[in-house]
């Protein structure tokens, strides 16, 4: 499995792609953000990737912890167990996915989602008014409305890693866009169950946590708060 | 808000969500409750499937795709949704075939599959991982108990406006019991969602409207207890059945619209930033 899965661009039998943020070096600038939006061409209000700002302890002894969210892509996913159509799937490599078409938009996995990352908007609306920019225009998909959205790891470039023999989270072409736009070196995304991969390595030389971990969901989100001694 | 990590209210499902919960709720309880009177009358088991069927409608409106419905069947391996789908067809049909045709059994079959439509409801809202107030496991009784109540009171009601000789004299009796264990089952499920940690505005809601639900489940009680000690008082047996129904379609308007905080966003531990140690978690909001 290990050697299969350094081997550049080709899937290993087994495979779990997660994404490892080192919160130590996030700094809340909203890059990964503004690179979804213009890669998946979300509409307003609806941002697959986002950066909370928590604030912890009281004064003078305050922190500041910037903390990316996006879907976690579950290993138990509660939103494919809830929805009543299969449109929500996970694939081989982990990736939980929305088949839109299957999609009837009861909003069931919204609610069953414990980090509140599914969107769903009715109508089309554009950033600046009625009529979309061109390259609103370019990205609009009417097979998104009326159906739950959400992040899907930039799934179409993992896709074209497969195809074209390179690895997501080494090779930019084949890697999710918030990962390729970080500025400070925070996000990572890579085969975590390939233990020569950049985020296995991570996961080995880190101190690290999974959000909402107790409710069973194996979320495939880590963030790094430490190293280890 | 999208950079806040406080537990929020969801928006997703809306008063349409609600009234299939409170429709679908009733409507069974009420099928259940016409099997229970054996009556010769159909008015509280056509009464039932209207509401069903009132359910099932307003959830219609509210999904985004409503004619791609049919796709909800697909997922009866895992899906409580498609389970409640799957049971409203042999339900309808059977409280249909036992208001058509009547019969010892086609009522009892209905019952039974109106207890499997009210679990099924109930089941859905515990398969909400996202809501700490839905996801509790006494949300189940409490719903399976809620829909009973106001099934019971709506087919008094039913019974009183078209068949008044029919309601038999254990009506009152069964109605005051049923809201009793609304009420037990409602405490138990309020006083199980602090250890459970639920958000503490969820708690707040709630609480909020424990005080109402005991003031109209106790007038229930009250105007239930007059029809047992003088059987010629039907209209308050009939009073009693409006407040049961009307306690039980306002709670879960409360659980499915004010109540529904979702889980919020939390640190297991804070980061070291550039020197010293990491720190206790954090989460904002609860």
């Amino acid at each position: 499995m290990g050697q299969a899965g350094h081997e550049r661009g080709r899937i290993p039998p087994v495979t779990r792609y997660i994404m490892v943020i080192d919160l130590r070096r996030c700094i809340g600038c909203q890059t990964c953000t503004a690179a979804c939006k213009q890669a998946n061409g979300t509409p307003p209000g609806v941002q697959w990737r986002r950066v909370v700002d928590i604030e912890t302890g009281t004064y003078p002894d305050v922190r500041r912890t910037f903390v990316p969210v996006s879907c976690m892509h579950c290993g138990d996913p509660p939103c494919l167990e809830v929805c009543p159509t299969q449109a929500t799937f996970k694939r081989d490599d982990g990736l939980v996915d929305i088949d839109y078409e299957l999609c009837i938009g009861c909003a069931y996995c919204a609610v069953a989602c414990p980090y509140q990352q599914r969107f769903k908007v009715q109508r089309a609306t554009f950033a600046y008014g009625g009529e979309p920019s061109p390259a609103e225009a370019a990205q609009f998909d009417p097979a998104r409305l009326g159906v739950s959205t959400k992040c899907n790891f930039c799934s179409e470039r993992i896709d074209a890693g497969r195809r074209t023999g390179r690895t997501p989270g080494i090779d930019p072409e084949v890697t999710p866009a918030c990962v390729n736009s970080c500025i400070s070196g925070a996000l990572h995304f890579g085969d975590r169950d390939d233990p020569q991969s950049n985020v296995s390595r991570l996961l080995r030389d880190n101190e690290s946590f999974r959000m909402h971990q107790e409710l069973g969901t194996d979320p495939g989100m880590y963030y790094l708060v430490d190293g280890r001694p | 808000m999208p950079g806040s990590a406080a537990p929020r209210r969801q928006g997703f499902w809306d008063w349409r969500a609600a009234c299939n919960f409170m429709f679908g709720g009733a409507g069974a309880g009420t099928l259940v409750y016409a099997a229970a009177v054996s009556s010769p009358s159909t008015g509280p088991g056509l009464v039932g499937l209207a509401l069903v069927c009132c359910g099932l409608l307003c959830v219609w409106f509210e999904i985004g795709r409503p004619w791609r419905a049919m796709n909800v069947f697909r997922h009866a391996h895992s899906s409580w949704m498609t389970r409640e789908a799957i049971v409203s067809l042999p339900l309808l049909g059977a409280g249909l075939g036992a208001a058509w045709y009547g019969g010892r059994w086609l009522p009892w079959i209905t019952a039974a599959l109106a207890l499997a439509y009210v679990y099924s409801q109930a089941r859905m809202l515990q398969g909400a991982r996202g809501i700490p107030a839905w996801r509790h496991p006494r949300v189940v009784p409490l719903m399976i108990a809620t829909g009973l109540a106001e099934g019971t009171g709506l087919g008094i009601v039913a019974q009183l406006l078209l068949d008044p000789a029919e309601l038999p004299g254990w009506a009152a009796l069964l109605l005051a019991g049923l809201v009793l264990i609304r009420e037990l089952a409602f405490l138990a499920y309020l006083g199980g969602l602090g250890p459970a940690d639920a958000p503490a505005r969820a708690r707040e809601v709630l609480a909020q409207f424990a005080r109402r639900l005991a003031a109209l489940d106790v007038a229930a009680i009250i105007a239930a207890a007059f029809g047992i000690i003088e059987p010629g008082l039907a209209w308050a047996v009939g009073v009693a059945g409006l407040l049961a129904a009307f306690a039980g379609g306002w709670f879960k308007f409360v659980l499915v619209i004010r109540a529904a905080y979702h889980q919020g966003l939390a640190l297991s531990l804070t980061p070291v930033r550039g020197f010293g140690t990491t720190r206790p978690g954090a989460r904002p909001g609860w």
